[in-house]
């Protein structure tokens, strides 16, 4: 496979983004190293072939925003809003994660090994998160589709407003949000979750060892009897 | 005392007639009534509906021995706007000032948005969209297509956001400013649901806040994020509700906006709170100079290439509106309100239908309830059909270019060859009030309160 290198200290980001927006033809299958990130924020934004991109050190804000279709590793930790509003591919940030990774995500898969800040997965509209560590507060709010995996501890307010998403938290979780309640894990949902398990490096983890979080619905409809859940 | 006595008196006594009170009048206490019996507040659509000082308390002073009018029909009067020339490798041009504001595919039909589309299209001037995405027949009828960035990032999609023309990151609107949408399970079809990823025939809420950022600083790294995703090519607008003009459009400018969008609380919204459209927020008359003196203070106001453009609305409805909100110093103005009432809302053949519905035309605003006999503001399938978007954008072409011309007809009054040249030194106001708010004299003195002694 060929391997293109840029280096953020010598080539403007402007560029090496415009590079990989590309048609697919000739950035599919490629492997694209960005050197020298320093925490450059906006790396990596609106891929939209399958080019596999490695990040080799920390990224800024939004690290693979709106991703569609690529593979973006990111070597070290990512700031606030990474692999926000993705709606395909994979993101690995092999460090930890700011706050709001996945914001809006509509699809693909990230995954992060450590831990990530507050307000992860917020207001996910369909994709797969998995957190290796634990997240901060306010995670999976409003979340509307998709499946959330924390392998470590979850913070204040988990899943307040939830919709459909799916929550799945192996440590201890500081509190639930309004109208968020713990489910049944169904053998469909098990399924899920062993598949996410698998798909990023933590297959020998046991998913009887979760608990499912989701939405009670009774904050579906205005209605003068939730006031107070507000 | 006997009954036949005081009977005498009771006629003797002349009565008083009955007298409502000026604080208990009789909208008030039909609220108090309404939240009475349901125990929750009241939704509408549509903005303020108070008494407000508006663009009707300006007048403009015309030529006379000092300057010299331009001639009616012979000499020119431009009219046209170019709008993101600060960074965006291809700025929009309009033919006119006057755009269509932001509004979503879901609390308007799909034949509205179309009528919309092919009305700013015939009229040389672009169109929004809204929170729940971009429609194909939206897209496909808008040669210029405004993409809305907004909190909820219902229906966002990259795809989309290279699709438009420019894109408006929404911080907030004149009906709301600090609220977010909202939209009742009524009008949330499989369509609908399916656009906004939510279960069909939920209440849903739109939140207030981007779910990514927060504050100025992470604005600018969010906005150089859709200039990197788009390539530099695409103008973005930052809207914002009129609460602090000033520090807000300074503040836009700063994260670098390449347009503000300023909506007062005039301006319209799908649904809210009662309480939040008539008690937050500023009119629009009291928004524009502050705003202007933001772009002034920050060298950014008609400086060639390095300009942001400002556009106004919140109850703009006419060419005079037009003509006084360019004269104190907007560049363009978008049209939310005035444009489905050119496209057939609250239009008096239907006022059967309205009293059905327990209203009357002019005054129906319950959009949230998608019951909209004109086809407008509804999702059901039967009355949209109501809507012909050919006629209807017809109708909203012809009241864009009588806007146009009437801002024409007043710019040449004043002697200017291009509706930009207008300026605050062209008007004077009839109220105290609007003499403060437009920073322009009370008619016949040369006072500004706040600015000049009396």
């Amino acid at each position: 496979m060929e391997t293109l290198k840029f280096d953020l200290d010598a080539k403007p980001l402007r560029e090496v983004n415009q590079f990989l927006h590309g048609d697919a033809s000739t950035l599919d299958g490629k492997s694209v190293v960005i050197e020298n990130p320093n925490g450059a924020h906006n790396i990596a934004v609106g891929l939209k072939s399958d080019v596999h991109v490695t990040i080799k050190g920390h990224a800024g804000y939004y690290a693979a925003g709106m991703n569609q279709l690529a593979k973006v590793t990111i070597e070290g930790s990512a700031g606030s809003g990474v692999a926000e509003n993705m709606m395909s591919g994979v993101v690995h940030v092999k460090g930890f994660a700011s706050n709001a990774a996945a914001a809006t995500a509509n699809g693909g898969l990230l995954i992060i090994d450590g831990d990530a800040g507050l307000r992860t997965a917020i207001a996910l509209k369909g994709a797969d998160v998995v957190v290796g560590g634990s997240v901060g507060s306010f995670s999976a709010f409003m979340a509307q589709a998709g499946n959330f995996v924390i392998l470590g501890d979850a913070g204040e307010g988990l899943g307040d407003s939830i919709y459909e998403a799916k929550i799945f938290v192996r440590g201890k979780v500081k509190s639930l949000g309004a109208d968020c309640e713990e489910k049944t894990t169904s053998p469909e949902d098990r399924k899920i979750l062993a598949d996410l398990l698998a798909k990023s490096g933590h297959k020998d983890v046991n998913p009887d060892s979760f608990k499912q979080y989701g939405s009670a619905r009774t904050l579906y409809h205005f209605h003068v009897d939730n006031a107070g859940a507000y | 005392m006997s009954d036949d006595k005081s009977k005498e008196t009771v006629h003797k006594t002349p009565q008083t007639t009955p007298r409502y009170s000026a604080t208990f009048d009789e909208y008030t206490n039909s609220e108090i009534r309404r939240a009475a019996a349901t125990g929750i507040y009241d939704i509408r659509g549509a903005g303020s509906k108070r008494k407000l000082p508006h663009f009707d308390d300006l007048l403009f002073l015309g030529a006379s021995v000092s300057r010299y009018p331009l001639e009616g029909y012979r000499e020119k009067c431009g009219t046209d706007v170019v709008l993101g020339t600060r960074h965006a490798k291809k700025p929009i041009h309009l033919k006119t000032p006057v755009t269509i504001a932001g509004m979503s595919f879901g609390s308007l039909s799909g034949p509205a948005k179309e009528s919309l589309g092919r009305g700013a299209t015939a009229a040389g001037t672009s169109t929004t969209t809204g929170d729940g995405g971009m429609t194909p027949e939206e897209r496909g009828h808008s040669t210029t297509l405004v993409y809305q960035y907004l909190p909820s990032r219902y229906g966002m999609n990259p795809d989309d956001l290279r699709k438009a023309d420019a894109i408006e990151l929404v911080v907030g609107q004149g009906a709301k400013p600090g609220g977010g949408g909202m939209l009742l399970g009524q009008k949330i079809t499989k369509r609908v649901a399916k656009m906004r990823c939510l279960p069909e025939g939920i209440d849903q809420r739109s939140s207030c806040r981007h779910p990514d950022w927060t504050g100025p600083d992470d604005l600018e790294i969010k906005i150089a994020e859709i200039r990197e995703i788009t390539d530099w090519e695409k103008p973005i607008y930052v809207k914002i509700g009129a609460t602090r003009p000033y520090f807000d459009v300074a503040l836009a400018v700063k994260a670098g906006a390449d347009v503000v969008v300023l909506d007062g609380m005039q301006g319209g919204t799908a649904a809210t709170q009662e309480v939040f459209i008539e008690h937050v927020g500023l009119p629009i008359l009291s928004a524009i100079r502050p705003a202007v003196k933001a772009l002034q203070d920050l060298g950014v106001y008609r400086n060639g290439k390095d300009s942001v453009q400002l556009i106004v609305s919140g109850g703009i409805r006419n060419g005079a509106d037009v003509a006084k909100a360019i004269a104190l110093g907007a560049d363009a103005v978008a049209i939310g309100t005035a444009a489905l009432i050119a496209l057939g809302d609250n239009d008096p053949h239907l006022e059967d239908e309205y009293k059905k519905l327990g209203t009357t035309a002019g005054a129906y605003d319950d959009w949230h309830e998608g019951k909209d006999p004109a086809g407008i503001t509804t999702q059901d399938p039967e009355l949209m059909k109501r809507l012909d978007p050919i006629k209807a954008g017809h109708r909203l072409a012809n009241y864009i270019a009588v806007m146009t011309m009437e801002a024409q007809v007043v710019a040449r009054a004043c002697g200017k060859s291009h509706l930009h040249n207008l300026e605050p030194e062209d008007l004077v106001a009839l109220t105290i009030e609007a003499s403060a708010m437009a920073q322009v004299p009370l008619a016949g003195t040369s006072w500004i309160p706040g600015v000049t002694k009396f």
